[in-house]
């Protein structure tokens, strides 16, 4: 009842923080912070059960570009684009998916052939300058005539509107989490995660298992990726689809620990108020500093840490002994983390 | 006759010598996936160092260019050495997709490092090889160098791997580690001694790129993620595999970019590659034994 009544308590902090005098830079960071959370859980939801995508940026860019062009040049209100993005993304983690879990691509393979289908995106994107404006970028059309505030467009002029939205897709994603933690497919996917044909002796439909968590991460990562796209009314390939995109995204989650509930959030906090701490106090002449540290970060964190900063914590607190280094299953029984 | 052009046949010799730059960047890549079996993501990230090395030496402290470039081979391959022995020894024993992150992490780490020395603008050595013309074709001499490069490479790392006593204990514990070790060869000092070739590799690839392109932090990725399609196309850790699958790509590339445009000859290449990935997960080239 008390960890109820805690949650509650911090949710409505949350939620009502943009009642306050928060400063817009502030309400920015925590907006970009939410999103990337957002993203951050859904691969983690793939991630944390071995399935290693390089790839997200595909479902990120297929999302958002379907989204905005279908709104700048059929003048389709976001509402329907939306779905139909994540329709998009969730056909293409289906072709993908499908024939790797089909014929065991695993491992190693799995994370070049994501790789692949994360560049297929990006240059298909800039492929299409005609109406996607290459790698030039695009920005949707603003709404006619012009409000501040368009539920129709889902374009608003004052961030808070985004914070919340943020906000409830944030919470819904960990929701998510918590669903599939308490579900049977939690236990079958761990058992995929260590052994497949052992598991497939037992009964587990490995494909079936496989697939139906990375299309629940595929959609929601296309989701994620729509809402950057909505919040900075900007695309741009190289940012939304393609291996770099796509390596942040698994290195945020790896960091802040993958295997925890808040983890991927952990790791979107210290990844943006680091970067954007450092590019404030040193400015541009240490362009790459914050991302050089951050890349010894996370060659440190993957071997000393394999669970990541909040799993560390997790453990010290619990003062279980050490965890085995495996990125495969958690062997947390806790399935409220 | 519109098949025989001169232009197209300009764009499949063309496509011949980028294979040969192609294989040359996979051969290390290769090496180093066959015997330790692990994925270096950061490997085309070790060729943009090399070419910065190059840079550094030549044009900021006037080394002249036939003394710079051998230090890149020697730069990287020490690079390649402490990438093992810091990053890869520590969790060799993990799972392998530990390894291919933590190299991730040297990728991010490499990129910024090198936008923090030298910024983030495009910077080449001054020095333009000439363009041969023979008959109406036009053929670019630094292509045909690394092409030349390329296949004495290749040469030189099968002679090595099949005439010397380390080569054969290199190709051994290719073939199986564990027993290896029990047979009492040190599998660390091989492994040691394959990153270091593999890097050495990766500095003779930046040879040849710092002549044809420029050098910026982010160039790795316009080449990484084909060359790790070729690898793996050409069955992982075989290597005359990815000298055959580098020459397919640039073909579909050079082909593809002469028909259509070039981003959609490399996603050609790309869902080729997946597709491929389905059909035969072992590479086109494995042996099936």
């Amino acid at each position: 009842m008390k960890r109820y009544l805690l949650i509650a308590a911090a949710v409505s902090i949350l939620a009502l923080l943009p009642l306050f005098l928060v400063p817009v830079y502030y309400l920015h960071l925590l907006i970009l912070v939410l999103i990337w959370s957002f993203i951050g859980t859904s691969w983690s939801l793939m991630g944390k059960f071995g399935i290693v995508s390089l790839g997200h940026g595909a479902f990120l860019g297929i999302g958002v570009y379907a989204t905005t062009v279908l709104w700048n040049f059929q003048g389709l209100t976001p509402w329907i684009g939306i779905p139909i993005g994540i329709a998009l993304a969730l056909l293409l983690a289906l072709l993908i998916g499908y024939p790797a879990f089909r014929f065991r691509v695993v491992g190693h393979y799995f994370a070049l052939i994501t790789l692949a289908l994360g560049e297929v995106v990006r240059l298909s994107i800039i492929a299409a300058r005609n109406i996607t404006g290459g790698s030039l970028g695009m920005t949707p059309d603003r709404v006619q005539p012009p409000t501040d505030v368009s539920w129709y467009a889902l374009q608003f002029s004052d961030k808070r509107y985004f914070y919340v939205i943020a906000l409830l897709c944030w919470l819904g994603a960990l929701l998510i989490w918590r669903w599939v933690n308490r579900s049977m497919t939690r236990p079958a996917l761990e058992a995929i995660s260590e052994d497949e044909v052992a598991a497939a002796s037992m009964g587990i439909h490995v494909t079936s298992h496989k697939l139906r968590i990375t299309l629940l991460s595929a959609g929601m990562t296309a989701l994620g990726g729509i809402l950057l796209g909505l919040y900075n009314q900007y695309l741009n390939p190289s940012s939304l689809s393609g291996i770099s995109i796509s390596l942040e995204i698994v290195f945020l989650s790896i960091v802040g620990g993958m295997y925890s509930m808040l983890g991927p959030t952990i790791g979107a906090i210290i990844t943006i108020v680091f970067r954007e701490s450092l590019r404030t106090y040193f400015g541009v002449s240490l362009a790459g500093m914050s991302e050089s540290i951050y890349g010894l970060l996370l060659i440190v964190s993957i071997i000393f840490m394999p669970r990541g900063i909040y799993g560390a914590v997790e453990t010290w607190l619990k003062r279980e002994p050490p965890p085995s280094t495996s990125a495969g299953a958690d062997p947390d029984p806790d399935p409220s983390s | 006759m519109a098949l025989f052009d001169f232009f197209l046949l300009e764009a499949i010799i063309n496509g011949i010598l980028f294979g040969g730059v192609l294989a040359l960047l996979a051969l290390g890549l290769n090496l180093v996936f066959g015997v330790v079996d692990v994925i270096w993501i950061a490997y085309a990230e070790l060729v943009m160092s090399g070419m910065y090395i190059i840079y550094t030496l030549h044009i900021t402290w006037g080394w002249p260019l036939l003394l710079a470039a051998p230090m890149a081979i020697v730069g990287v391959g020490l690079m390649g050495l402490v990438v093992h022995r810091l990053i890869i020894a520590p969790i060799l024993d993990t799972p392998p997709i530990n390894q291919l992150l933590a190299t991730g992490g040297l990728l991010f780490f490499l990129q910024n490092f090198a936008t923090l020395i030298f910024g983030a603008d495009f910077r080449n050595i001054g020095l333009s090889l000439p363009i041969l013309q023979i008959f109406e074709l036009y053929i670019s001499f630094s292509r045909l160098l690394s092409f030349g490069a390329a296949v004495l490479g290749m040469i030189g790392l099968y002679l090595f791997l099949s005439r010397t006593y380390i080569g054969t204990a290199i190709r051994a514990v290719a073939q199986d580690r564990e027993i290896m070790s029990l047979m009492g060869v040190n599998t660390k000092k091989v492994y040691l001694i394959t990153s270091a070739l593999a890097g050495a590799m990766a500095g003779l690839a930046a040879i040849l790129l710092v002549l044809q392109q420029d050098v910026h932090p982010f160039i790795g990725f316009s080449f990484g993620p084909i060359t790790f399609m070729i690898c793996v196309m050409g069955g992982l850790g075989n290597l005359i595999g990815g000298f055959f699958a580098a020459f397919i790509i640039s073909q579909i590339i050079s082909i593809g970019s002469f028909y259509g445009s070039t981003e959609l000859s490399y996603v050609i290449a790309f869902v080729l590659f997946i597709i491929v990935m389905f059909i035969r997960p072992q590479g086109i080239f494995k042996r099936n034994t």
